[in-house]
C-alpha cells in the first residue's frame, strides 16, 4: 500500500518501527523539520489525511492508504497558500527551522482556535522570535516595506531567504541527499570521570552494515579548545577528538560510522567498556577548594581555568563613606541554547579529494582552520559550509561534531553524517555558565554609588572552552557602565567534571548583571531613591571611559550614547497604570545593560561585491545566517551604496570558498564588523569602478550598545504564579538599519531571557549525569508564557559602526532577569537570589 | 504469541517519543477495529484506541472532559493521534486520563495473554509513577465511564508551573447523588488517591482526609516541588468543597 505525498503516489513501504517524519525526509520531503523527535516542538508538523499531526511520533506504516501534505505541498502551484503568504508578509520566523510546523498547524486551525493561541499553539516551540512575529502571521498583519533605490537601510525589508522558509525550501544543514552517506553515533560516557582501560569492539563490528568504530586510539595525539575564536590562544587547549579519559558524563567515547543509524546505535550498545572510575568533583566551589580531584589533572595542577583579582580605589574607604551598603550571593542555572536544528555535520571528499563539512556552525571558517590543524591539512584542502542554519544563540561557536565526521569521512573514503539527536543537545554539547556571584554595593543617601565589589565563580564544566573570556566579559561591561571610584572584582573560572559550559547569548554579561542590578535596586530601595534616578546619577555618560577592574581595554569606548534615552523610557513606561487580579501582589522593577560591539582581540570579515548582468551584483561574506537576520542587513548596506534595489542583491555566504576569511556570527558582529566590510566593498565598487571590489574590517575600534528593560507584574499570594502585566525593553542600537529585524531581535532575546528567568534549569543527578534531556522536562517559553514586550529605540547615530549602527543581537537578553527579580522583589517584598523563579520556588520564597 | 520485546501499539505518541531499542515488535491495536465509544445503559465504554480528539469531541457536554482534555501538556495535534488507553498505560502523574478516569469512577478492562478479562478501577490501574497492574503482555481493552458519574456535576482545578504546561496538581471533585462529595487527586501525587465522603464534608474533613497522604507519596520532579504539590492540593481540596457544596 503507497502513501500518497502531496498528491503522488510512494510506493516504497516504511521500515518497522519507522516515523513518519523520517519516511518523509527520505522521500525527499526537506521541509519536514525534526526538532525533538518526541513531539514536543511542532517543527515535523504535516498532514495526515487533512488532519495536523507530530510526523516525529507518527507511526509511519499507519500513512500507507492516506494522503499526507507537507509544507512542500501546500502552496498550489506558484500561489503561496494564505498562512505561508501571512508568515512572509509579518516576517514570522527568524531562523526559520519552526516555521513550516507553524504554518501546518496555523493552516490546520479552526476559528475557535484562532481566538485562543495561547492554547492552540502550545505544540509549537519557536526559540527565535518571542512569538509576536509569530502572532502577527497569524493575525494576517503585513509588517513589510518595500523600498526604492537608495532608501534600504532603515526600511523594515523582509530576509532574502524568506520565501524559501515559507515553502519548507530553504536548505539547512541536512536538507541535502548525500548519495551513499554513512551514519555516526557516539557512545558516551556514563562516568563523570573515568579513564578507559579497554574498549571491546567485537560484538559491535558484528552488527551488519558497520563500517568503522573509532577510539582514542585513532584519534590524533592533539589537544585543542572546541571553543572557536580568532585567537586560537583565548581558549585552553584540553580536548582531544576522543580521549583516553573521561571527565564528564555524556563525554563521546567511541564512535560507530555504519550505513544506517539504527546500526550505528546497536553497534553503540554492543560496545564493551571497560573504565577506570577516577575521583570526581562537580560543585566548583569545591572543585576549587584545596585538594580537590583534578579534571585535567595530566595537564594541570589545580582546577582553575581563569582568574581576575583587581581593583580600583579604595574599596573599603568607599564602603565606610557609604550610608547603605547591600550584599547577597545570586546563583544562575545551567542552560540550553536548545536552537531548534541540532548540532551535526556531513562530511565528503568532493571530486578533487578535497575534505568538505557542511555544518550547523556559526563559524565555517575557524571550523576550517580548526580541521585543518588537527589533521594537518592545508587549508586548501578544506571546504566548510554552512547551509541556513537553524539557531545558534552562540552554542554553535564551537566544533562539537566537524572533528569528528572529518576523521570518519578520512577513515572510510565515503560521505560520513552525524546528526545529533535533541537529548544529546543537553548532554553532549555546551550549556549556558552557571555563575556564583557574590556582590557587594554601598551608597550615599544623596545616590553616590560609593563601591562596589564581585566575587565570581564560574563553573566551566569538564572542558575550558570560552570559560576564561566568559568570565572576563561578564565581569567588564556590567561594571563598567557604572562611574563608581571604587571597585574591585575576584573571580574564578573552574573545572567540574560536569557537562561543558560555552558560549551563550550575553556571553557572561547576563550572569553578572543578574546579581549587579539587583543589588544595586537595594541599595536605591534602601536610600530611599528611586531605581531609575540612582541609575542615572551613577551611570557612565558621554565622555566618560570605561573602566573596571582588570586590564583597560584601549580599543572599546562611547561613540554614541543612548543610555539617558532608555532610562526615561523605563520612567514614562512606569507611569502607566496597569490591571492585576484582585488580591494579587502586584510590583515594578527594572535593569540596564551595557555590551561592547563585538569581542576584544581581533575580529575580521572580508566581503566581495561583482557586478552581474541586468544591474544585479553578487554580494559575497562569510557569515552565517541562522535567523540573526544579518543577511538582510547585509543586502540593505549594499543596495543602497550601490543605488539599486535590494532584490537586485545577491548573496553568497557561509562558506570557506567565497571569500578569503570571516572570523564568524558571534559576539554581535554581524553587522557592526560583516556589514562594515561590506559597506566598504560595495563603496569601493561604486567610486572606483570595475567589474570586482573587496572590502575588510579587522573589528576595531569598537563602541557599546545600551538596553534598559522594565516589567510590572504580579503573584498570586495562593500559588506563586506570576504574571507580567506589561513589558517594556528600551535599546540604543545606534542606526536602526531595520527596524522589523531589530525589533525581533530584542523580542526574542527577551523572550529567552524569560525562558532563563522563570522556567530553564539542566539539572544534573548525583552521578553528575544530566536529568532533563527532552524539551517536556526542559521547558521553553512557548506561545503562552511570553508576553509582548514594548521595544523603543534610542535616537543615536554612532561614529563606529556602519551608517551609524550597534550591535544589538546578545544584549537584549542581558538586563531581563534582575529587572523581573526586582519587580518580584517589590511585589512579594523578597529578595529572590537564584534564577530561575519558577512558580513553586516563587511560592516557597513568600513561605 | 506474546513474546519478549513485543510491544502494544496505540497511536504510538508515547512510544514513539522516546527510543525504545528493548523493543522488536509492535502488535498495532488500532488495526483491531474497536469502535472508539459504545453508549451502554450503565455507562460509555471507551475503547483504550479512542483518541483524544474523538473522546473531547463526542463527549464535549461532560465539561469535565474538555477539562482534562485540555490538561495534556500535548497540543490538539497529539490528541489526533494519542489514545485515551495509552495514557492510563504510561501511568505518568500527569496523565489527564487518568484524572478523569478515577474520578468518575471508570473501570478498565484488561484481557490477557490467554484472552482472560479482568476488571480494575481506573483508580487502582496506576499503582505509581511509570506503574500499572498490567502484567506481561496484558492489555487495556477499554474503561467504562459510568452514566451516573458522568451525570453528576463536578469541580475541576489545574496547578502547573506554566500556564498551559504538566500538571503538577489536578484535583476534581463529582458530588454525589446523596449530597456527599468524591475527591480525586492526581499529578500532584504519583498515582491517584480518591476521598469519599458520604455527606457534605466540612472544611477540617477534607483537610484531614488529604493529610492521609503521606509525604512521600508526592510526586518529586522537574514539574514541581512537592512541598507546593502538597500545598496546591490542600487549596485546591478546599476550594472544590466549597464549589460542590455551593
Amino acid at each position: 500500500m503507497s502513501v500518497e505525498i502531496n498528491g503522488t503516489s510512494h510506493e516504497r513501504a516504511p521500515r518497522p518501527g519507522q516515523c513518519l517524519r523520517t519516511y518523509l525526509r527520505e522521500e525527499g520531503c526537506f521541509g519536514v523539520k525534526k526538532g525533538c523527535d518526541a513531539g514536543d516542538c511542532g517543527a515535523c508538523t504535516v498532514h495526515v489525511d487533512g488532519e495536523p499531526v507530530h510526523s516525529c511520533v507518527y507511526p509511519a506504516f499507519r500513512a500507507q492508504g492516506r494522503r499526507v501534505t507537507t509544507v512542500e505541498g501546500l502552496a498550489r502551484g506558484d500561489e503561496l497558500h494564505p498562512v505561508q503568504r501571512a508568515f512572509l508578509d509579518a516576517q514570522g520566523f527568524q531562523c526559520g527551522f519552526c516555521t513550516a510546523g507553524l504554518i501546518m498547524t496555523t493552516a490546520a486551525l479552526t476559528e475557535e482556535q484562532h481566538d485562543d493561541l495561547p492554547r492552540a499553539l502550545k505544540g509549537n516551540l519557536c526559540r527565535c522570535t518571542g512569538y509576536r512575529a509569530i502572532a502577527d502571521a497569524v493575525a494576517g498583519v503585513d509588517n513589510l516595506a518595500t523600498p526604492g533605490p537608495g532608501c534600504a537601510v532603515g526600511a523594515a525589508l523582509g530576509a532574502p531567504a524568506g520565501p524559501q522558509v515559507v515553502t519548507g525550501t530553504a536548505r539547512y544543514t541536512f536538507d541535502l541527499d548525500v548519495p551513499g552517506v554513512l551514519h555516526l553515533k557516539v557512545l558516551r560516557s556514563p562516568h563523570a570521570h573515568a579513564r578507559i582501560v579497554a574498549v571491546d569492539t567485537s560484538a559491535a563490528f558484528q552488527v551488519d552494515g558497520v563500517e568503522a568504530i573509532l577510539t582514542h586510539k585513532d584519534a590524533p595525539d592533539r589537544l585543542f579548545s572546541t571553543a572557536q575564536h580568532e585567537n586560537v590562544a583565548e581558549d585552553p587547549a584540553d580536548t582531544r577528538v576522543l580521549d583516553e579519559v573521561v571527565r564528564f558524563v555524556g563525554q563521546r567515547v567511541a564512535a560507530v560510522v555504519a550505513t544506517s543509524e539504527a546500526a550505528a546505535e546497536e553497534a553503540c550498545r554492543r560496545l564493551r567498556v571497560e573504565y577506570e572510575i577516577l575521583p570526581a568533583v562537580l560543585d566548583p566551589a569545591l572543585a576549587l577548594a584545596g585538594g580537590a580531584p583534578l579534571v585535567h589533572g595530566d595537564k594541570l595542577d589545580r582546577n582553575v581555568i581563569g582568574e581576575l583579582h583587581a581593583s580600583m580605589g579604595d574599596v573599603a574607604g568607599g564602603f565606610a563613606a557609604a550610608d547603605e551598603v547591600y550584599e547577597a550571593t545570586f546563583r544562575t542555572a545551567r542552560v540550553q541554547h536548545a536552537a531548534l536544528e541540532t548540532h551535526g555535520a556531513v562530511g565528503w571528499l568532493d571530486d578533487d579529494g578535497r575534505l568538505v563539512i557542511r555544518s550547523s556552525t556559526q563559524t565555517p571558517f575557524l571550523t576550517r582552520r580548526a580541521v585543518a590543524s588537527l589533521y594537518d591539512l592545508p587549508l586548501d584542502r578544506v571546504r566548510v559550509i554552512a547551509g541556513r542554519v537553524g539557531g545558534g544563540f552562540g552554542g554553535k561557536q564551537e566544533m562539537l561534531v566537524e572533528d569528528l565526521v572529518a576523521l570518519a569521512v578520512m577513515r572510510t573514503g565515503r560521505p560520513v553524517k552525524w546528526e545529533y539527536t535533541r537529548s544529546e543537545q543537553f548532554y553532549g554539547s555546551t550549556t549556558r555558565h552557571p555563575f556564583t556571584v557574590t556582590m557587594k554595593a554601598g551608597a550615599t543617601r544623596d545616590g553616590t554609588l560609593t563601591a562596589l565589589t564581585l566575587d565570581v565563580l564560574v563553573d566551566a564544566g569538564a572542558y575550558g572552552n570560552h570559560s576564561a573570556s566568559v568570565m572576563f566579559h561578564g565581569c567588564h561591561e556590567s561594571v563598567a557602565v557604572y562611574r563608581c571610584a571604587n571597585m574591585r572584582t575576584d573571580a574564578h573560572a573552574v573545572y567540574t567534571n560536569t557537562v561543558p559550559a560555552g558560549a551563550f547569548r550575553g556571553y557572561g554579561l547576563g550572569q553578572v548583571t543578574f546579581a549587579v542590578e539587583s543589588v544595586l535596586d537595594e541599595v536605591a530601595r534602601r536610600i530611599g531613591m528611586d531605581p531609575v534616578t540612582f541609575r542615572e546619577l551613577n551611570v557612565v555618560r558621554d565622555g566618560d571611559d570605561l573602566t573596571a577592574p582588570g586590564d583597560h581595554v584601549e580599543d572599546l569606548g562611547i561613540a554614541s550614547y543612548g543610555l539617558d534615552q532608555c532610562l526615561a523610557r523605563l520612567r514614562a513606561a512606569a507611569a502607566l497604570p496597569d490591571d492585576a487580579p484582585d488580591g494579587w501582589l502586584v510590583g515594578e522593577g527594572m535593569a540596564i545593560a551595557m555590551i561592547a560591539a563585538g569581542p576584544p582581540g581581533g575580529h575580521f570579515a572580508d566581503a566581495t561585491v561583482r557586478r552581474l548582468p541586468g544591474g544585479r551584483f553578487e554580494l559575497s561574506v562569510g557569515t552565517a545566517e541562522f535567523g540573526n537576520g544579518s543577511t538582510t542587513v547585509h543586502a540593505q548596506i549594499a543596495a543602497d551604496e550601490l543605488g539599486v534595489t535590494p532584490d537586485k542583491i545577491v548573496i553568497r555566504q557561509s562558506d570557506t570558498d567565497v571569500v578569503k576569511h570571516d572570523t564568524g556570527a558571534f559576539a554581535s558582529t554581524g553587522v557592526v564588523v560583516a556589514g562594515k566590510a561590506v559597506l566598504r566593498a560595495a563603496r569601493a565598487l561604486r567610486t572606483e569602478g570595475g567589474e570586482v571590489a573587496h572590502g575588510h574590517f579587522d573589528g576595531t575600534p569598537r563602541s557599546v550598545a545600551f538596553n534598559a528593560q522594565w516589567f510590572r507584574v504580579a503573584v498570586d499570594p495562593d500559588t506563586g504564579e506570576l504574571r507580567i502585566l506589561r513589558s517594556v525593553h528600551s535599546a540604543d542600537a545606534g542606526t536602526v538599519m531595520n527596524p522589523l529585524q531589530l525589533r525581533g531581535q530584542i523580542e526574542g532575546g527577551v523572550a529567552q531571557a524569560l525562558g532563563a528567568t522563570l522556567a530553564e534549569h539542566v539539572d544534573l543527578d548525583e552521578t553528575g549525569a544530566v536529568t532533563t534531556t527532552t524539551f517536556r522536562q526542559y521547558h521553553l517559553p512557548t506561545f503562552a508564557d511570553t508576553p509582548r514586550t514594548e521595544v523603543h529605540f534610542a535616537a543615536t547615530v554612532d561614529s563606529i559602526g556602519p551608517l551609524g549602527a550597534k550591535s544589538m543581537s546578545e544584549s537584549p537578553y542581558n538586563p531581563v532577569a534582575p529587572a523581573l527579580a526586582n519587580a518580584l522583589r517589590d511585589a512579594i517584598g523578597v529578595r529572590m537570589t537564584e534564577i530561575p523563579f519558577t512558580t513553586d520556588r516563587i511560592w516557597l520564597a513568600m513561605q | 504469541m506474546w513474546r519478549p520485546g513485543d510491544a502494544w501499539l496505540g497511536g504510538g505518541t508515547a512510544l514513539f517519543g522516546e527510543p525504545r531499542p528493548h523493543v522488536s515488535r509492535l502488535l498495532d491495536l488500532p488495526s483491531a477495529g474497536w469502535p472508539s465509544l459504545t453508549v451502554r445503559d450503565d455507562g460509555v465504554e471507551v475503547a483504550a484506541t479512542c483518541t483524544i480528539a474523538e473522546l473531547a469531541a463526542r463527549l464535549k457536554r461532560h465539561r469535565i472532559v474538555g477539562q482534562c482534555c485540555h490538561s495534556f501538556l500535548a497540543s490538539f495535534k497529539i490528541w489526533n493521534v494519542a489514545t485515551v488507553g495509552g495514557n492510563l498505560c504510561a501511568a505518568l502523574p500527569a496523565g489527564p486520563m487518568i484524572s478523569l478516569g478515577s474520578a468518575l469512577d471508570g473501570v478498565c478492562t484488561l484481557i490477557g495473554p490467554a484472552g482472560d478479562e479482568r476488571r480494575v478501577p481506573v483508580a487502582e490501574f496506576v499503582t505509581g509513577d511509570g506503574r500499572t497492574v498490567l502484567r506481561d503482555g496484558e492489555l487495556l481493552r477499554s474503561v467504562l465511564l459510568p452514566a451516573a458519574s458522568l451525570r453528576s456535576r463536578t469541580s475541576y482545578r489545574r496547578g502547573s508551573l506554566h500556564q498551559h504546561g504538566r500538571s503538577a496538581a489536578l484535583l476534581i471533585g463529582r458530588a454525589e447523588p446523596g449530597g456527599g462529595l468524591t475527591l480525586t487527586v492526581t499529578a500532584a501525587t504519583r498515582r491517584p488517591w480518591v476521598f469519599r465522603f458520604g455527606a457534605p464534608p466540612s472544611a477540617g474533613d477534607v483537610e484531614a482526609a488529604v493529610a492521609t497522604i503521606p509525604p512521600d507519596a508526592y510526586t518529586d520532579d522537574i514539574h514541581g516541588r512537592p512541598a507546593w504539590r502538597m500545598h496546591l492540593t490542600r487549596l485546591f481540596a478546599e476550594q472544590i468543597r466549597t464549589e460542590i457544596g455551593a
